[in-house]
């Protein structure tokens, strides 16, 4: 697939001497040693938050949605926002194993292991939120066109609800797919490196025996092929169907035909934030330095300009057409003058601060090759990417077409523990993700590591082979 | 050193002189008065029988999928007939008469923007290549400059035909109009004639300064000895594609949007992209394919051919998913000022409208599906040439129905754009391609991109 020239320009993308060996060292270490003391720590503090908000869905299933709080005019709110914000998060996980491998970025190859565990742990965190805020969740199998004791009553396929039930779990099914199929030859490497009969037995049951015969990696690439370009339609395809929930509405504000790629382009945003925030911590933790590369943060980043500024240029049109359609209830929008000084005026602002302004700072090449910088930034975009949708839905939702049935929305601690369970649940997946799993994709990474690699670029060098 | 074939250069000049024919015969034989209109209008029916439009034809796809009789009538009659409030009703002919004079200034826009959206489309995506350090393409420089080469004549027509229109094309440019329409009025901050003009002026500015610019750097890189040419070319790029994507944005608001100015949608800017950005990259494939047979480019492969094939395969169904999304939420939601824009699109231009996503979706997917057909010339050629005809017809619907109505054709006047606006492309990026040496030496990623193999 790939040549066996690389241009000179181009900086390595594995750092230091490493030969082979070295990277399958490097990646099994986590995997067969013990944890810290520090990693107890976050994962207890992790557990905790995530009890904490499993008791509060525990209430509010057996109290009601009343202890919420929802209003008669603000149906949705935090419920549906951090769902959005979820699966939005989600994406980048799939952009980079899928987009990213159609366009043949080998940079991808340090990453999108653990930005594909990353988009399956928030798809599940995402997937609470539709059945929890639920009146009745306990007859959620009936949005499921199952033949039943009803004269087969089914469902109604008009609502962009229940085609968010199969974008969603379609979406879980095929990215812990590609994301398994990938894992099988880095299972079977800790199988063979493990020195303990447990853990052998247990890899050897993940990697479902792979032995890497020509045939199987021949059959691997092309299955990684046609995933990719099915997985790229899907990811493109699932934020649209929950922009959809938005868009097909006749709410002003929500209704907005340039919704469907404005979330995806907000998805990447965020889900690459998200990508960020956990592998600057984790390249250091796991001592991963010379795979996830000050160059891979810098891609990133680049990524993040590129989306952040596709959403920017959509805001840019969301204001005019407000202005521009002459709709006098356009001006109460989430992106309108009313927004901008009205009771939400905090949360419109937060949103261009954090999504249009801060971000502008990455296009300085020394803050977006800053590490410290670019964590900062990508919480700050997580934050920004929060309230973008919580804006979207409260302050839409807020000012609708009657002003008799005007409100305003104010969270419960019941709203605020679900939200901080299901980052604790996050947390907890993905802390036992890092001690289980090959956070690296080590078959790949050994692909590039003779084009890319700091040690092997210098030897081509020197015997001027450029 | 590429020079255009003999036989080509002729056919070219040809297709210019019989389109310019057209074009002149189509302003020549527009009726002048509504008696002539109304003779028209005779003629038409007893010909056709009754006109598709005619109020008392009951079979109507809109009004049954609506379950409201009329329904289309109303809504099109609101798109397509602004006129002041409390002037009268003008009458139907002066309505008809207006329509019938657009016709000939909308068949030459259709085809002018059409090339010209093809070379702008082709400049995106050089510089996307640029900024994007791409590794396969850089073989592909030389094709990329020759097509965007007819930029500058392109844009310039096309602003020229939009300014001369006026009222032709922008209701909104008809002062009384503007004088009775709450509606207008309020816009009329940002849609008004000086303001537009110099918009238009910045937009052709911006782009072909840029193409300007590159080429230059492109052309300095190959005698450099190192690679200052090409960091600055990388750095103009990049600062393009953020002025494209904002100048695009507006482009497609003021020359096509405002065309109907009582309707919008936030999408129709990027909708109006994916039409132009796939259109771009197959003039790229057929241009490519076109000098491989002739020998002048031995360093492109088969493998270059598969890539820019697979980049039609799928910008093509981007650009139905921009399409489908932009349509589906308007039917979806129904409101009545926003229907209006696929009502008229639907109930007159059916065949156009629905057959376009054959062409342009149902047709590229299947034949592209197939990695080993990517690499064949002529299968790549025969989908090109389906999914440009297709754009164009993309175009002719973005334009004809806001401002031709009912009154469209096919006929000479199109024909004779289309012929016009080909054959001066072909001449304008034959000439350009016959400039200097098709390999842009001394690229920092020329090596990749000659032994590129996938």
């Amino acid at each position: 697939m790939s040549s066996h020239y690389e241009a000179p320009i181009r900086e390595p993308l594995v750092l230091g001497e490493k030969s082979y060996h070295d990277i399958s060292v490097d990646i099994a270490a986590p995997v067969l040693g013990k944890a810290n003391k520090s990693w107890w720590i976050v994962f207890t503090i992790a557990l905790i938050a995530f009890l904490w908000g499993l008791g509060c869905i525990i209430y509010t299933v057996s109290t009601g949605i009343g202890v919420w709080g929802l209003n008669k005019t603000i149906g949705w709110a935090w419920d549906i926002t951090n769902f959005v914000w979820w699966v939005g998060i989600g994406h980048a996980g799939t952009l980079i194993s899928a987009v990213l491998l159609l366009f043949r970025q080998k940079w991808r190859m340090a990453v999108n292991r653990s930005a594909e565990a990353m988009t399956i742990f928030a798809v599940v965190q995402a997937g609470l939120f539709p059945i929890i805020h639920m009146g009745r969740p306990w007859l959620a199998y009936w949005v499921l066109p199952l033949p039943n004791q009803f004269g087969s009553l089914w469902v109604n396929f008009n609502s962009p609800l229940l085609w968010d039930v199969f974008a969603i779990s379609t979406y879980l099914s095929i990215s812990l797919v590609f994301w398994w199929t990938g894992l099988l030859p880095d299972f079977a490497m800790i199988r063979d490196r493990t020195k303990s009969p447990f853990q052998k037995k247990i890899y050897g049951i993940l990697s479902f025996g792979w032995s890497g015969r020509v045939k199987d990696w021949q059959r691997f690439e092309e299955v990684s092929l046609v995933l990719a370009g099915l997985a790229t339609p899907l990811v493109l395809s699932v934020h649209t169907i929950v922009s959809f929930d938005f868009a097909t509405s006749v709410v002003p504000g929500w209704h907005s035909t340039i919704y469907p790629p404005y979330f995806v382009a907000g998805a990447i945003f965020s889900g690459f934030a998200m990508v960020q925030t956990l592998l600057i911590i984790m390249r250091k933790v796991s001592h991963l330095e010379d795979y996830i590369t000050v160059l891979h943060i810098e891609y990133m980043n680049k990524v993040i300009i590129l989306t952040g500024g596709i959403v920017a240029v959509a805001y840019l049109i969301e204001y005019f057409i407000g202005w521009y359609s002459g709709v006098p209830y356009e001006n109460y929008t989430y992106l309108s003058f009313g927004a901008a000084t009205g009771p939400y005026w905090w949360a419109f602002w937060a949103l261009i601060i954090c999504n249009m302004v801060v971000p502008l700072s990455l296009w300085v090449k020394s803050l977006r090759r800053n590490i410290r910088w670019t964590f900062f930034v990508a919480l700050i975009i997580n934050i920004g990417m929060w309230f973008e949708r919580f804006d979207i839905i409260v302050v839409d939702l807020s000012k609708d077409r009657l002003t008799s049935s005007w409100a305003m929305f104010q969270p419960t601690f019941v709203d605020i523990g679900t939200f901080m369970g299901t980052i604790g649940f996050f947390f907890v997946l993905f802390l036992l993700y890092a001690r289980t799993f090959p956070v690296i994709a080590q078959a790949e990474v050994k692909t590039i590591l003779k084009t890319s690699g700091a040690g092997f670029k210098r030897l081509r060098a020197e015997h001027g082979d450029n | 050193m590429y020079t255009l074939p003999s036989k080509l250069r002729l056919f070219s000049i040809i297709l210019v002189v019989l389109g310019l024919i057209g074009i002149v015969y189509g302003f020549l034989t527009v009726p002048k008065n509504t008696d002539e209109v109304r003779q028209i209008l005779s003629e038409q029916e007893a010909h056709h029988g009754v006109a598709s439009h005619n109020a008392d034809d009951t079979a109507n796809f809109v009004d049954r999928a609506r379950g409201e009789k009329g329904y289309s009538e109303a809504a099109m009659e609101h798109a397509t007939d602004l006129r002041p409030e409390g002037h009268g009703v003008s009458s139907h002919e002066e309505h008809v008469l207006h329509q019938m004079q657009t016709r000939p200034w909308s068949a030459t826009l259709v085809a002018a923007f059409f090339f010209m959206m093809i070379a702008l489309g082709a400049l995106v995506f050089y510089a996307i290549q640029f900024a994007s350090q791409s590794g396969w393409s850089p073989v592909l420089y030389r094709v990329m400059e020759g097509i965007t080469a007819y930029l500058l004549p392109g844009s310039i027509i096309v602003v020229l035909i939009l300014v001369f229109a006026g009222t032709h094309f922008f209701p909104w440019q008809n002062d009384e109009l503007v004088a009775g329409d709450k509606i207008l009025q309020g816009k009329a901050g940002y849609l008004n004639f000086p303001f537009f003009v110099i918009r238009a002026v910045i937009y052709l500015l911006g782009w072909n300064l840029y193409r300007h610019f590159s080429r230059k750097y492109s052309l300095e890189q190959a005698v450099a000895t190192d690679y200052t040419p090409y960091r600055k070319n990388f750095k103009i790029s990049v600062f393009f594609l953020i002025f494209f994507i904002l100048t695009e944005a507006t482009m497609a608001m003021d020359w096509f949007m405002s065309m109907t100015p009582h309707w919008y949608s936030t999408m129709f800017p990027w909708y109006v992209f994916a039409s132009l950005f796939v259109s771009g990259i197959t003039a790229i494939a057929l241009v490519t394919i076109h000098l491989k047979a002739c020998g002048f480019i031995p360093f492109v492969s088969d493998k270059h051919l598969h890539d820019l094939a697979k980049y039609i395969f799928a910008f093509s169904i981007f650009w139905t998913y921009l399409w489908f999304s932009q349509f589906m939420l308007i039917w979806y939601a129904n409101i009545p000022e926003e229907v209006t824009y696929f009502v008229i699109r639907i109930q007159e231009y059916r065949l156009l409208f629905f057959g376009m996503l054959v062409l342009n979706f149902v047709f590229p997917i299947l034949m592209l599906m197939n990695s080993d057909f990517k690499r064949i010339p002529w299968l790549v050629v025969i989908t090109g040439i389906i999914v440009l005809i297709g754009h164009y017809i993309d175009v002719y619907l973005l334009v004809m129905p806001s401002t031709v109505g009912h009154h469209y054709h096919f006929g000479i006047p199109e024909i004779g754009a289309v012929f016009f606006f080909l054959g001066l492309f072909i001449l304008v990026v034959g000439a350009s391609l016959g400039k200097t040496s098709l390999k842009p030496e001394n690229d920092p990623f020329i090596r990749e991109s000659e032994n590129y193999h996938f």
